[in-house]
């Protein structure tokens, strides 16, 4: 099974850094995986985005066009990553700052106002675990027990002390997650 | 023994293998696309890790001309750029493969020319595989397409650069250098000794013993007829590099009927257009070479027999495909499908060329 992702928001929000931890997770699986950050001349508070594939297989391109889910976390990226989200994929985002819902038919779509949450427990540091952990909850390819594993070995050990609160933060982002729409 | 796997990034991968392979330095100016290649050995204190040494040089002439010297002692050195940056070192180079020294050369290619774009290209293809600096020389040079082959490429560029006493050159892109993949890594073997490389190298600057005349390392010969001579024996050199290390990788060739050939980064992309155009029903074959030279025309000449049309698909305006077309000489049409500046294709845009002209 191959699941193609992009995660898309602002820099600053660990879009990248979750992409790492889920490149990690899939490989403590077992898995191939390839990350591609967005790379260019970028800017301090512009537009972030990472493409993540996990594979049972050795990945062809790491560089795509269209994908079985986006992880979308602000107004830009929704413009810009609805549409390429495949037929019956699923399109999952936080619901913070976002003006124009996602508006397409044929895909699955869920909601998790992961700013809020983590504004509510007052560590925004971990907001992308609580979205990380939305994500869990709609798919099972990637094991719980495995993303503990792949944050021990994508996070330096002076960061390990922060693992237990990353978990914490996985587990709100089960229970948070909202369905808005399915198509199969 | 459990296998040691890592998530890195390509210019990440390259440092750990030259440290891994027992590198004695690496000397290198940053420029993006390749900075992490220094940063990360500068983080890793290789120094303490095997000996070592990693050294920001003050340009990249400077970085060239210090593993010149490094080569000619009959050490283990690398150095690494991108586009613009490898320009500079091309008299460095070219001295290199006069005065025959082993090293090894990553280039992380960018959109050109000039200063171009940081976003991956393989517009450098004509500079690598036909010289590059001035002279009648070839480089060994090795296409990576993901990140183990970045590690991996390292590793056997030391080993052919040594076997051959020439530069070799891994022509890499943006995309290869950035992106994050599992790696395997292998052991850490131990930097050679002097003795050994006395040994390995007679031809070395080691010091003079009584029992042999001076080693000199030069490219330089003002007597015409000798100078022919060295020329002549360096051509044989490629004449034997041509028969004895041609390396390649066929995706799905056994019933193709068209051929995508691809290096780098466009064979990934091409990858997956194979696997779609099979889907639609095209019968699509990759041929990925990893030694772009030496070319493998044989084998390209060989596919000649069973596709109806080659696709070369390249981040450049047209480079690898006169090598197809000198290889096939004529026998099935040999298209090109490019894009610049920094851009990739899609494997969409394969497809549709491949529709397009065949």
């Amino acid at each position: 099974m191959t699941e193609e992702l992009i995660i898309a928001g602002f820099g600053g929000q660990g879009v990248l850094s979750m992409g790492k931890i889920l490149a990690y997770s899939a490989m403590m699986q077992d898995q191939e995986v390839s990350w591609m950050p967005s790379y260019g001349p970028e800017m301090r508070g512009g537009t972030a985005n990472v493409t993540v594939i996990l594979s049972d297989e050795r990945i062809s391109s790491p560089i795509l066009n269209t994908f079985d889910t986006a992880i979308i976390l602000n107004q830009q990226s929704m413009d810009k990553f609805e549409k390429s989200v495949k037929p019956g994929g699923l399109l999952l985002y936080d619901g913070n700052g976002i003006t124009r819902h996602p508006e397409r038919e044929d895909i699955n779509i869920y909601r998790v106002d992961a700013t809020d949450e983590a504004a509510r427990i007052g560590m925004a540091k971990i907001f992308n675990m609580i979205v990380l952990g939305a994500y869990l909850k709609i798919k099972d390819n990637v094991k719980l027990e495995n993303v503990v594993l792949g944050l021990k070995k994508s996070l330096p050990n002076r960061y390990h002390h922060m693992i237990p609160d990353n978990e914490k933060a996985i587990h709100r982002g089960l229970e948070i997650v909202r369905q808005i729409q399915t198509v199969n | 023994m459990k296998k040691e796997l890592r998530l890195m990034k390509g210019n990440e991968a390259v440092g750990e293998a030259a440290i891994r392979v027992g590198a004695d330095g690496y000397f290198g100016y940053p420029i993006t696309t390749q900075s992490e290649v220094l940063e990360y050995l500068m983080s890793e204190k290789p120094h303490e890790r095997t000996g070592m040494v990693v050294l920001q040089a003050e340009s990249e002439v400077a970085a060239i001309n210090m593993v010149y010297g490094a080569a000619g002692a009959g050490k283990m050195a690398i150095t690494s750029s991108s586009s613009p940056g490898i320009s500079l070192k091309q008299e460095g180079i070219s001295y290199m493969a006069g005065a025959e020294l082993p090293c090894v050369i990553l280039n992380v290619v960018r959109g050109g020319p000039g200063l171009g774009t940081i976003q991956p290209g393989q517009a450098d293809y004509f500079q690598a595989v036909k010289g590059g600096g001035h002279g009648d020389y070839k480089l060994i040079t090795l296409a990576p397409s993901s990140v183990q082959e970045m590690y991996d490429f390292t590793i056997l560029g030391f080993e052919l650069a040594f076997k051959y006493r020439n530069p070799v050159m891994l022509l890499s892109d943006g995309a290869i250098g950035q992106m994050m993949e599992k790696v395997e890594l292998t052991e850490q073997k131990e930097r050679r000794t002097t003795e050994e490389i006395v040994k390995q190298c007679p031809w070395a600057t080691t010091g003079k013993p009584k029992s042999r005349d001076h080693n000199i390392i030069t490219s330089l010969e003002l007597q015409s007829d000798k100078q022919e001579e060295l020329n002549h024996k360096l051509q044989r050199k490629y004449k034997q590099v041509e028969e004895d290390e041609v390396r390649y990788e066929t995706i799905q060739c056994e019933d193709a009927e068209y051929l995508i050939i691809a290096f780098g980064t466009s064979a990934r992309i091409a990858q997956k257009a194979v696997k779609e155009a099979r889907e639609q029903g095209i019968k699509m074959g990759l041929l990925r070479p990893i030694t772009l030279f030496p070319f493998p025309k044989k084998k390209i000449m060989e596919m000649t027999q069973q596709v109806k049309g080659m696709l070369s698909v390249e981040m450049n305006a047209g480079q690898m495909v006169e090598d197809i077309r000198l290889a096939v000489n004529g026998k099935v049409p040999v298209e090109h499908f490019g894009r610049l500046g920094g851009n990739m294709p899609s494997s969409e845009e394969i497809i549709e060329q491949v529709r397009k002209h065949f």
